[in-house]
């Protein structure tokens, strides 16, 4: 079996923050992590790899630093990195990196390829679907649990707004998963030695035979026009007196304007 | 494109080093330099006090732009319900279409209450619609290839669905297969007066930032709409309009849907869809502390929503979360106990109409998005908010 995890490199989103007057990003000394939902897609990797037997392989696209996010993967225990590099897969959107993924995960070979439901830099969650319609495979969505994995089909539990629907799928399937589906375990002290002295692949444009047109900024039919700070909220009235008297006061504000 | 950076206006100060999320740009002989490392993000255009930083534009950036003609919304069901979220579609939509002196048309895909006549009362001109049983339960691949079918032949040229599980999972392969834009979760939606584009407003970097998305070159224009955010159409029992049957025949599924499990608690759960929600963060305590919530809530007929850091503590399931990582939630009362107020909750919950806060630290943030704000112990407040209520009620 042969498993494929794509893992993204972002900054950690909790600690960006927009300077309201310049409309920029403050981003003093933030941290780059692998994106906390692609944890849970590697621990998927392995606890299938661990049922079923078979090969895993993380996968990113980014700049060259983003080899870190590998090189943590593999300590946790993933067989094989790749990193897919080039100048020219700047400024890509979500089409784009799909698309950029797509073909070197072509060049791997996948029966299961598994994403984080969504990265927290963009919030996007549409890389992990699209790479699915390019190979014209299935693919499920905020998986919580595999129920059960085969050579040929795989059951699942899909997380939905009003509980869950558990879907069977045959393989070759991508999967987007949430945070409940599993603990990411920690790297071994045996598996960060390892992580150290393998060897990544590297994948550029030239490897994967595509129009140029199709990648990085020229392929991506989106484009921010701006970013800017939230609208600040709040018309706060701040109720006095001790308890009793809150209470009462915001039960007959709720009871006038007729909200219960 | 390109950014790059005009030497001679460069004074060496170092501001668009700061503003770079990738480390992209260094100071090298007294001037910014842009590495390999850019992501052509945008960040740093403006933040140049010289106005050293400028975008170059290169005669390959632009693509082909399709026709369109149209705009059309996704009108999701389940379980034969139609989703709030569609009717708020409708609102958007009519409003869109008057823009750019078009049509408004709706997608659905499986038998609904209500059916076809429901969207075009509720302002749809025309409806495609296929009843195919294969549809009433969703699975991607069927849903995207039918949808995708309609559009390359009818060309509209704005599709929307809601951001909801279903609209976000099935729109990317349908934008992948146009190739095409497809602009997730957005938050609002206007037509640019000028070039007639649709502009796109979504949150980034977990509701730190909000950008404005364009798709300029290609057609349909596409997006996913957060629920609760957009008004919804006008009602109209008497509107006419023409429903277009479609059929599925030909179109396969590699997934199948074996169960649907609805899990749903004492309290109503359906957060989407509740007016009253009482929600508690790492200040509740534990699940004891949730038990008086669970109260007032009753008392309210409200629903229980949660902070991640309740979550994580493992004191109520993660379908109550609300926030970035969680659900968006827009009732008409929220009432927030022994949650900070990290941005991350916020972005879920900041659209309700009243915002109730009660937190025993005077500075916590969600004072600021507070309707009223009530500084005391969550133990104290809390009961005696249910007592009161249920004297109100009668009950
Ligand atoms: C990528 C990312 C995604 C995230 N997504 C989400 C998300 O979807 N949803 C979410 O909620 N969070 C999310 N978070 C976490 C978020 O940043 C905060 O950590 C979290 O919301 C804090 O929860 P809290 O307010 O319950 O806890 P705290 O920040 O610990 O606040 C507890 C509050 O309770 C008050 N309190 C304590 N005891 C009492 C008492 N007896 N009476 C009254 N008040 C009391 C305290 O004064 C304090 O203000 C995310 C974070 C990251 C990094
Ligand atoms: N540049 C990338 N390299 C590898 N995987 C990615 C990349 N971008 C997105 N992904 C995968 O797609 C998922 C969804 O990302 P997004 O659509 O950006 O929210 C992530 O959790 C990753 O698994």
């Amino acid at each position: 079996m042969k498993i494929v995890i794509c893992v993204k490199q972002v900054p950690d989103t909790a600690e960006v923050r927009i300077n309201p007057e310049t409309n920029t990003l403050i981003r003093d000394g933030v941290p780059s992590i692998i994106n906390p939902f692609d944890m849970h897609a590697i621990e998927a990797g392995l606890q299938i790899r661990e049922a079923a037997g078979g090969e895993v392989t993380a996968i990113t696209m980014g700049p060259p630093q983003a080899e870190q996010v590998l090189r943590e993967s593999l300590s946790m225990g993933v067989d094989k990195a790749v990193l897919v590099s080039d100048r020219l897969f700047a400024g890509s959107d979500t089409w784009a990196t799909a698309y950029t993924l797509y073909k070197a995960i072509e060049h791997i070979g996948a029966d299961i390829i598994l994403c984080g439901k969504q990265a927290i830099d963009g919030d996007t969650a549409q890389v992990g679907p699209e790479i699915a319609e390019f190979f014209d495979m299935p693919h499920i969505s905020y998986i919580r649990k595999i129920v059960d994995v085969s050579r040929e089909r795989i059951v699942v539990q899909r997380l939905m707004d009003d509980g869950f629907d558990v879907v069977e799928s045959k393989l070759p399937v991508l999967l987007t998963v949430v945070r409940e589906l599993n603990v990411p375990r920690l790297p071994s002290l045996k598996g960060k030695m390892a992580a150290k002295k393998a060897e990544i692949v590297k994948i550029s444009a030239a490897d994967l035979k595509v129009d140029e047109q199709d990648l990085g900024l020229k392929g991506s039919p989106t484009q921010v026009l701006n970013i800017f700070a939230p609208d600040p909220k709040g018309n706060r009235k701040m109720l006095q007196g001790g308890p009793e008297e809150m209470v009462s006061q915001l039960v007959s504000e709720l009871l006038e304007s007729k909200c219960i | 494109m390109y950014i790059r950076v005009r030497t001679e206006k460069c004074t060496g100060c170092g501001t668009c080093v700061a503003s770079c999320p990738y480390d992209a740009i260094v100071m090298h002989e007294d001037a910014a330099r842009i590495t390999e490392l850019c992501q052509l993000c945008r960040a740093c255009l403006g933040v140049c006090p010289e106005g050293a930083i400028t975008e170059v534009a290169e005669e390959s950036d632009r693509k082909e732009k399709g026709q369109g003609r149209g705009v059309w919304i996704f009108a999701e069901q389940r379980d034969g319900k139609i989703a709030g979220v569609s009717y708020e579609l409708l609102g958007a939509g009519r409003r869109l279409a008057g823009d750019l002196g078009t049509e408004l048309c709706a997608v659905l895909f499986g038998a609904a209450d209500g059916g076809p006549e429901d969207l075009i009362r509720w302002g749809a001109d025309k409806v495609y619609y296929c009843d195919d049983e294969m549809l009433c339960t969703f699975n991607d691949e069927p849903y995207a290839r039918l949808l995708t079918n309609l559009i390359s032949v009818h060309r509209p040229e704005i599709v929307l669905a809601g951001a909801t599980p279903i609209g976000r999972s099935f729109f990317p392969r349908v934008a992948a297969r146009l190739h095409t834009g497809l602009t997730a979760d957005c938050t609002s939606l206007e037509i640019d007066p000028e070039t007639k584009n649709l502009l796109q407003v979504r949150p980034a970097f977990g509701g730190n930032i909000m950008a404005t998305i364009l798709c300029p070159h290609t057609r349909p224009q596409m997006a996913t709409v957060r629920p609760r955010v957009m008004q919804k159409g006008e009602y109209d029992a008497d509107r006419k309009g023409e429903i277009i049957r479609v059929t599925a025949a030909g179109i396969s599924s590699g997934t199948r849907v074996i169960e649907t499990v609805k899990e749903v608690s004492e309290v109503a759960l359906n957060l989407h869809e509740a007016n009253i929600i009482v929600a508690g963060g790492r200040g509740v305590g534990g699940d004891k502390g949730f038990k008086a919530l669970f109260e007032l809530a009753e008392a309210l007929n409200g629903s229980i929503a949660a902070s991640r850091a309740a979550v994580d503590e493992g004191w109520i399931p993660y379908r109550h979360q609300v926030g970035q990582t969680g659900k968006t939630v827009g009732p008409t009362l929220y009432i927030a106990c022994g949650i900070s107020g990290a941005v991350q909750h916020i972005v879920g919950m900041q659209s309700s109409d009243i915002i109730v806060a009660i937190n025993k630290n005077p500075e916590a943030p969600i004072f600021n998005i507070a309707t009223y704000g009530i500084v005391g112990d969550l133990f104290e407040i809390v009961p005696l908010l249910t007592k009161r209520i249920r004297e109100a009620k009668g009950l």
